[in-house]
């Protein structure tokens, strides 16, 4: 099969998505590669350098929509693109075909076959030729060097002898992909990051990034991230109060803010208000990733770079993979890669659109003259396992009542047993005479302090307990030695071999349990 | 010497004692605490050789010296792993020494009846002061004798009892204990055995014991018929003993013998009831209570009521266990091993195998290897592994392995799904996961290791096939399990020089 890319006809569009390197590993599919005259140029390639990886370079558009079979790209096609697809042609590249319905049905019509980047479903076999992740994650990088070129101080905090500079306070709003690459970008600058999102269970993925979490303090049903894909659902409005009350208590002391928060299929949240702006000190910058959907910031023109009345830059740039053209070329161009991988499971050249494969099936959205988008759900559940419903927890009050429920239940049961047993000893009193009752009192005693005594005794010393007691309940030999005294002959021996018994036990009891305790060691 | 010294002593030796088992909280302390029982005991044969009742000093020091060389020998030579039968062999001593002392003290009574009834005068005594006849009699007699002489009928009546329960729970103690050395030691086949008729043979025979309990007040005290009464019930009791222990599987070992650990103190304290020694009942009942109480802390670590342990096997399923699906796949050395060397956290628990496998030496070089590389290494110890209540922690500790890092079963039950790599060494039912997901198991509601929810198990064992209780393990088909076959010994060995 014939693959090709074409140049980006999109204003400013710098990315290619064919590179000399993965039109190597492409040929060892069993594919030959196309690309356009000047594709690669934007993004540093030069036709001579894909000449070199063998790749044929072609004049223009239309011969390479004629030459290829499968024609690969970055940006979602124009109209007069889609027209130039032919029946059994293949276009894979980004088409959000929720935005794009004239474009879908366009492609549908012509019976070409579409494979959505953007469609591809999240679970871990497809994260290779997750392309929205890999552009995010340069979007992010590119976001916090964005805000620095704009920022007029260090990043991290200095003590030099020209005096002393205290670092910078990074908000990062959102922690997707984006989010993160953006927090682990500003660290390792060496600024004090903060970060938020909507998704408490991401907590634990921002501070491992390390930056802060941003708690706010709000009951509220945690979102289930796994019944959304991973992506954050809208918020309620209280929550949303109670957020922009958190932000605005921010605002002052932070030097740079990094918006990053989207919601599938909407516009952006407004989530840092005029006012906020308003509060920041001048020279602060906030970057907006979600300018294309609108943005994050009240202030944000999408593609433009403004400063407020009170000097704060806000960048609205659109284009941040873009812009790092080269390396966004190079992952992009990897991704499109793998998604041939997997169209080509022989790697004999053969495409083989295998629409029961989760993956495929999930990024096709035209195929033989039918639209196939949205796709069924993936069999495979995305995300972790459903976290188990936490037990509700109880209140103080519920709490205390249980408690006190449990103790007067203890105490019936006590007061019970000690009327049972009181009056059962009572009842052997009334016949037994008092020489056995005074021995009675002190067997009861030490039963009592033994059952105390032993509750404490540590569970790895159970087996010296024993040999301790073993050696213990040799006093045995208190009542042979009483009887050996005896002027009968049977009792002596009798006696004697009691005292012998018992003699064993004590010596044998006690060593053992010493030799046991010496070996006791604490590291 | 005075009778008031003696029992000054005894007041000493108590606190002695009580001390020494209350030092058992910690091991530290706990080294400290034997010295107490030791000295404890000392003072209480002391006491009592120079005090009233007792004769023949001679031949007393030379039985005890030549016990504690046999003692000596015994505790010096013992294996840490044969513990749990050295410890059942001793409990047989004293309930033999229980039923010795009780049958000299019905001899005893006997020669006092004979006595007063050679001098024509009535045995017991009537109440109130005796005739001077009686008094000079009863003068002339030994110790012991004096204080059955100046008894009241009904405090004969008493003795009697007090002395046959001694000779029941020594007898039953003193077989049972055998019985469980037996078992322990592997002379005798491990799994329950009975007689045809089962429990009814044991409920027969406890029948026997109260009838002829009965008919033995009934004969003078120096009759014939009433030392044959006795000696039927005794054998009765040895039956009771041998046949009750014989019905219970290997696995309940730790129960059996803390629970014949409390029998043998009962039997002591009910001979110190028969003597009218304060000693021994005190002595007596804090064994006693010590026992029991290990047996309720072992039945609820396997949640078994001690009822259903007693009679043997195991009780209580309501329907067939569930279906396990999946294989057990095995692993060899170099697999450990690279997983080890990749873990951060181990925990290693260990059971009955390792000690069957006398792999406890080499576990601790395991252990301090993978210390040495910098890892978090830990024991779990459940309360019911091995066969004797902290078997493992003994074991453990001959090896060497500090005591700080073997915790227990609720000490490191949440650290599981933080562990990388977990070892099980020779344990079974105790990591069980059935214990908690099938109500159908016969060990549902069992507390168990929740090992599987580590994120490797490597579980080292003789082969495939089902542990002690035959009960299916379904933790072995688990996806994150991989199974370590070989002795236990010769695997972890063919581990070490592994771990770099």
């Amino acid at each position: 099969m014939k693959i090709g890319a074409p140049k980006e006809v999109y204003e400013g569009e710098a990315r290619v998505a064919l590179t000399p390197d993965s039109a190597q590993q492409l040929r060892k599919l069993g594919h030959e590669c196309l690309i356009q005259a000047g594709a690669g140029e934007r993004a540093g390639i030069t036709d001579d350098a894909y000449r070199e990886a063998g790749i044929e370079v072609v004049a223009d558009a239309a011969a390479l929509f004629d030459g290829a079979d499968i024609v690969i790209k970055v940006r979602e096609p124009q109209m007069d693109e889609v027209q130039r697809l032919r029946e059994g042609q293949t276009l894979i590249s980004f088409f959000w075909p929720a935005q794009n319905e004239e474009l879908l049905n366009a492609a549908a019509a012509r019976k070409a076959t579409v494979i959505a980047m953007d469609m591809v479903p999240r679970i871990s076999r497809a994260q290779k030729m997750d392309a929205l992740s890999s552009m995010a994650n340069i979007a992010g990088y590119r976001a916090v060097i964005e805000a620095g070129n704009n920022f007029g101080r260090f990043f991290t905090g200095q003590v030099t002898a020209a005096g002393k500079v205290p670092p910078a306070r990074v908000l990062v709003v959102g922690a997707g992909v984006a989010g993160l690459a953006a927090i682990g970008t500003s660290t390792a600058l060496g600024a004090i990051t903060l970060a938020f999102d909507v998704r408490p269970e991401v907590a634990e993925q921002i501070e491992s990034m390390g930056a802060e979490f941003v708690y706010l303090d709000f009951e509220e049903e945690a979102q289930d991230g796994a019944s959304t894909g991973g992506y954050a659902a809208p918020s309620s409005p209280e929550f949303r109060e109670k957020q922009l009350e958190k932000f605005r208590e921010l605002a002052p002391d932070i030097d740079i803010v990094i918006t990053t928060a989207l919601i599938p299929g909407r516009p952006a949240p407004k989530l840092w208000t005029e006012d906020m702006v308003r509060m920041m000190k001048p020279g602060s910058v906030i970057v907006d990733l979600a300018a294309e959907k609108g943005g994050n910031c009240d202030l944000t023109v999408p593609n433009e770079r403004i400063v407020s009345d009170n000097g704060v830059v806000v960048v609205g740039y659109t284009d941040f993979p873009s812009r790092m053209a080269t390396q966004s070329s190079m992952l992009y161009a990897t991704n499109i890669r793998h998604m041939l991988t997997d169209l080509t499971p022989e790697k004999d050249g053969v495409i083989n659109h295998n629409m029961e494969d989760d993956v495929i099936r999930g990024a096709t959205v035209t195929h033989a003259g039918e639209v196939t988008y949205p796709p069924p759900p993936p069999k495979v559940q995305a995300i972790a396992a459903k976290p188990k419903e936490k037990k509700k927890e109880p209140t103080a009050e519920e709490k205390r009542a249980a408690e006190v429920n449990a103790f007067a239940a203890e105490t019936k049961r006590q007061v019970a047993l000690l009327a049972i047993a009181g009056g059962a000893v009572m009842a052997v009193g009334l016949v037994a005479p008092e020489s056995f009752m005074r021995n009675f009192i002190i067997f009861v005693l030490a039963v009592f302090v033994g059952f105390q005594v032993i509750w404490n005794v540590s569970h790895s010393l159970h087996t010296p307990l024993m040999a301790v007691t073993n050696a213990i309940s040799s006093i045995i030999i208190l009542g042979a030695l009483m009887q050996i005294g005896s002027t009968s002959g049977l009792i002596t021996v009798l006696a004697a071999a009691g005292i012998l018994m018992a003699a064993v036990n004590i010596f044998g009891g006690f060593m053992v349990t010493r030799r046991m305790l010496a070996m006791f060691q604490k590291s | 010497m005075d009778y008031g010294f003696t029992m000054a002593a005894y007041a000493v030796a108590t606190v002695l004692f009580v001390l020494s088992l209350g030092g058992l909280s910690n091991q530290e302390k706990a080294k400290r605490a034997v010295w107490y029982g030791i000295i404890g005991m000392t003072v209480a044969v002391g006491a009592t050789m120079v005090g009233p009742g007792s004769g023949l000093w001679i031949l007393s020091l030379v039985l005890i010296a030549l016990g504690g060389i046999v003692g000596w020998q015994l505790a010096t030579r013992v294996q840490m792993t044969e513990m749990p039968e050295l410890v059942a062999i001793m409990h047989s001593l004293v309930g033999l020494a229980a039923v010795l002392v009780g049958i000299n003290a019905h001899l005893e009574i006997g020669r006092v009846a004979e006595a007063f009834a050679s001098a024509a005068l009535p045995f017991p005594q009537p109440a109130g002061p005796m005739s001077t006849q009686a008094y000079d009699l009863w003068l002339g007699m030994t110790d012991f004798a004096m204080i059955i002489g100046k008894k009241t009928a009904v405090e004969v009546t008493i003795l009697r009892i007090e002395l046959m329960l001694g000779i029941w729970i020594g007898a039953v103690t003193f077989t049972g204990s055998i019985i469980a050395y037996g078992k322990l030691a592997g002379r005798i086949n491990s799994a329950p055995l009975q007689l045809p008729g089962g429990h009814m043979l044991n409920a027969a025979a406890a029948v026997l014991s109260v009838v002829f309990a009965g008919l033995y007040l009934a004969y003078a005290e120096n009759s014939v018929a009433a030392i044959l009464m006795l000696l039927v019930l005794t054998a009765l009791a040895l039956f009771i003993g041998y046949h009750l222990i014989m019905g219970i599987g290997g696995a309940d070992m730790p129960v059996v013998v803390s629970m014949l650990n409390s029998y043998s103190g009962w039997a002591a304290a009910a001979i110190g009831f028969s003597l009218g020694n304060e000693l021994l009942i005190v002595v007596g009942a804090l064994v006693g209570s010590s026992g029991a109480i290990l047996s309720y802390i072992m039945c609820k670590a396997m949640n078994r009521s001690f009822v259903s342990v007693i009679l043997g096997g195991f009780g209580g399923t309501t329907g067939p266990a569930a279906e396990i699906e999946g294989e057990q796949i095995a692993i060899n050395a170099d697999g450990v091993a690279t997983a080890l060397n990749e873990a951060d956290s181990v925990v290693i628990v260990p059971g009955y195998g390792m000690a069957v496998a006398q792999a406890q030496q080499s576990v601790s070089e395991l252990t301090r290897k993978l210390r040495a590389k910098g890892k978090n290494v830990r024991f779990a110890i459940h309360p019911v592994a091995g066969r004797l209540p902290g078997h493992m922690n003994v074991l453990l500790a001959e090896a060497k392995v500090p005591y700080d890092i073997v915790l227990e079963m609720d000490e490191i039950n949440d650290d599981f799904p933080d562990t990388d790599v977990v070892i099980v060494i020779g344990s079974n039912d105790i990591v069980n996961p059935a214990a908690q997901d099938d109500p159908n198991s016969p060990i549902a509601g069992m507390p168990v290791l929740e090992v599987w929810k580590a994120k490797q198990v490597f579980v080292s064992k003789r082969g495939a096939g089902t542990g002690y209780s035959g009960i299916e393990n379904p933790l072995f088909f688990k996806e994150n399990t991989r199974m370590f076959y070989g002795d236990a010994k010769a695997s972890v060995d063919s581990l070490l020089p592994l771990i770099e």
